[in-house]
């Protein structure tokens, strides 16, 4: 799949691309010989190696244990005669907290905008927490649910087009060791990447009611500052709960120009 | 609030920070709380459990006996030891068959080539009798171990076993004050811990991730492990029948591993509870599913990753280090050269802690790159016998048969028990190598942190084969000092 580097004939394509190339070069991304960047984000240990690998032709070694992707890994793939970045974030648990590791992914996702943001959410109930956290810092995400051999093994069933409905952002089963579920991956990828699907993700609920009026007020004054920004809402609970990182970059302005179309 | 005037980001934080009064102080766990529930929600709608109670779940069976209280341990050190009875009674024949080729064929085929083309006896001498017989001893002491040894621990990985391992440690780990994920990056550093030093990263406390690091170099590495399966083969193993001796000198190699795992709780206990104080964070642990090993493509990414890795780092290391050696020798002021004069003056304090001045002087010159102290060691300890008659001349790094030879000269520059008990000891608990250290470096970003990851463990080290000296010698009655 991965066929060499090779600039894109027309310009017309990587000008409808969401990722921020300024900012991706800043965090060590080159931009300039790929069509898209796509962030593959995932608990740790959930086999996200494994997919990259799938998608890369790597043989990088996937370890079976936690905490193996521990600096990020880059690779690139070419689909649908378009040139895809992939960037293996490291695994986290959330990105509410603020460990190292956690702050590289969500750094990434939230200063990168990545065209894509493929989700690893192979044991649902756990892995949807990050999935949901994702789905706030960004609405270009692709959930895939690895390992559904090791589902059907344990007899699970799992109907990914109630969770498509439900999550409102594409939901792939795949076993990326055996290659399975793989081109429909690479196909929600690309309709996403291109603005052919547009996603509706699912906002977290049940928040009381003096929370929720203090997001809508720090929303409306975000969106008053930034109106192209896309996850105010995201940046409102940050603030709210002291992030100091957050905070910084409001000050710094590096928030300003996220969300402008380039 | 006024949404007449513009507004800047400062009027934003100003806005957040008094909103922060209004929704309270369990704000953050609330908001966990709804993201765990609405999880929980979705996958109900979508997830179907077939025959839930009718359907015999392997992992669950093999888990309940793999992290059971009583049979967790013990089938630990069963493991282990089987891995390195393999590695130890499988290395010996491609050892001794890799000696015979690079050191006993190449070595005068070269050395022959060298006078040949007319070059000057000391390049000659630093090029063939220091750079390559360093390299040389390299490849045959450790590769061998070394592509046995890989595989089989990546088997056990591949399979999911070290999560399970991480597992029964966990709660160890909580009692010590430490981090339940430093089972994690201990396993990682029974690789190499320079990676084990960069894993700590998943542990979000500084406190417990600084804990995480100090006792990282506790894990036996890579450079390491061929160290201790040598002198355990070499020394152990032949106090017991021949019949035994792989098992006795695997145990024994499973013992030091046990100690540094030992000394990686004690360590963190002490730690927590006097420079770095702290309340402990909890954690989760996943066990990931046991998956058959892929056993032919294993070998295959061990040998790539692990064993040439390692190997090439050995080499790199190795080549100057051979060429130092080989200098060091063959200087001399006034009778003894400079080799002789280091082996000297650090004689009495290797005495005192039951090594030797060869061995420190090994450690010294192997502070790049631990793989190469056995090697070193052999040629110095030629030099210092001054059995030359056995090589070809000062600062050569010994042609022989591996096993036996090793052993013979090894007894003649003055090795007892004592020496390879302490040097097994030494090995485990002295500073980290210098690649390590530079990462530690890296990562604290202190160099405090960084003397103190060095120091620690070699000061630890020398109390600890002091002890074990006295005690000794005390108790065989050659005499104690004092």
């Amino acid at each position: 799949m991965n066929d060499g580097i090779s600039k894109p004939e027309s310009g017309a394509y990587p000008a409808s691309a969401f990722h921020h190339a300024a900012n991706l070069k800043k965090l060590g991304i080159d931009m300039q010989d790929w069509d898209y960047v796509v962030a593959l984000a995932g608990n740790p240990n959930t086999g996200k190696s494994t997919v990259f690998n799938a998608f890369t032709g790597l043989r990088q070694h996937t370890g079976n244990w936690p905490g193996k992707t521990v600096s990020r890994a880059e690779g690139g793939f070419q689909f649908a005669s378009r040139h895809y970045k992939l960037v293996d974030l490291p695994g986290t648990y959330s990105l509410l907290t603020t460990s190292y590791d956690e702050e590289i992914a969500r750094d990434f996702i939230l200063f990168g905008q990545p065209d894509v943001v493929v989700v690893d959410a192979t044991r649902l109930e756990r892995n949807l927490n990050l999935a949901l956290q994702v789905m706030e810092l960004t609405e270009r995400v692709v959930i895939c649910l690895n390992f559904i051999d090791e589902a059907r093994r344990h007899k699970i069933q799992i109907d990914e087009h109630q969770l498509t409905r439900d999550l409102g952002v594409p939901v792939i089963p795949t076993s990326a060791r055996y290659g399975e579920g793989l081109p429909k991956l690479l196909q929600a990828i690309h309709d996403v990447a291109t603005g052919r699907m547009i996603c509706k993700p699912y906002r977290i609920q049940g928040e009381a009611a003096a929370l929720k009026r203090s997001i809508s007020v720090l929303v409306e004054q975000i969106k008053t500052l930034y109106p192209a920004l896309p996850n105010a809402r995201w940046l409102a609970l940050r603030l709210l709960d002291g992030d100091e990182r957050i905070a910084e970059a409001l000050v710094r302005g590096e928030l300003g120009d996220l969300g402008q179309h380039k | 609030m006024s949404d007449q005037t513009p507004i800047s980001p400062e009027d934003i934080l100003t806005t957040a920070q008094s909103l922060r009064w209004e929704i309270g102080r369990d704000f953050h766990q609330d908001l966990m709380q709804d993201i765990y529930a609405d999880a929980a929600r979705i996958t109900d709608r979508a997830v179907t459990r077939l025959d839930r109670n009718m359907h015999f779940d392997l992992d669950a069976s093999i888990d309940r006996i793999v992290t059971s209280r009583v049979w967790g341990f013990p089938l630990m050190i069963l493991l282990f030891t089987l891995v390195f009875w393999i590695t130890i009674t499988g290395a010996n024949i491609p050892s001794g068959w890799l000696a015979g080729l690079l050191l006993d064929k190449f070595h005068p085929v070269l050395k022959a080539f060298s006078v040949e083309i007319g070059l000057p006896w000391w390049l000659g001498g630093i090029l063939i009798d220091g750079m390559y017989l360093a390299t040389a001893w390299v490849v045959s002491v450790m590769l061998p171990p070394m592509a046995i040894f890989f595989p089989l621990f990546t088997l056990l990985e591949d399979f999911g076993y070290l999560p399970r391992l991480a597992f029964n440690l966990d709660n160890l780990f909580k009692k010590a004050g430490a981090n339940g994920k430093q089972a994690l990056t201990m396993m990682m550093g029974f690789g190499c811990n320079a990676a084990g030093v960069v894993s700590t990263r998943i542990i979000d406390s500084s406190r417990e991730r600084l804990i995480a690091i100090i006792t990282n170099n506790f894990a036996l590495c890579n450079g390491r492990w061929p160290t201790q399966i040598l002198i355990a083969s070499l020394f152990i193993g032949v106090l017991v029948p021949a019949h035994l001796a792989g098992l006795i000198s695997a145990l024994s190699v499973v013992g030091v591993a046990m100690l540094g795992v030992l000394l990686t709780f004690a360590v963190s206990w002490a730690l927590s509870r006097t420079i770095l104080k702290g309340e402990i964070s909890t954690f989760s642990l996943e066990l990931p599913p046991y998956r058959p090993p892929r056993i032919l493509q294993t070998i295959y990414t061990s040998l790539i990753d692990r064993t040439i890795f390692v190997l090439w780092r050995a080499v790199v290391f190795a080549l100057p280090a051979g060429a130092l050696i080989w200098l060091i020798s063959n200087i001399h002021i006034s009778s003894a050269s400079l080799a002789e004069y280091l082996i000297n003056f650090l004689n009495p304090l290797g005495i005192l802690v039951g090594l030797n001045g060869v061995i420190l002087l090994a450690y010294i010159l192997a502070i790049p790159a631990n793989e190469i102290v056995i090697p070193t060691v052999l040629m110095l300890t030629v030099l210092s016998t001054g059995m030359h008659e056995m090589g070809q001349g000062a600062g050569v790094m010994f042609e022989m048969e591996a096993g036996s030879g090793i052993m013979a000269l090894l007894q003649a520059g003055g090795w007892t028990l004592l020496t390879a008990v302490n040097l097994m000891l030494f090995s485990l608990v002295h500073n980290p190598c210098s690649t390590t250290l530079y990462t530690i470096y890296k990562e604290t970003g202190s160099l405090k942190w960084t003397l103190i990851s060095a120091v620690l463990p070699l000061g630890l080290g020398f109390s600890l084969t002091v002890l074990v000296s006295q005690v000794w010698r005390l108790i065989s009655g050659i005499g104690s000092p004092g």
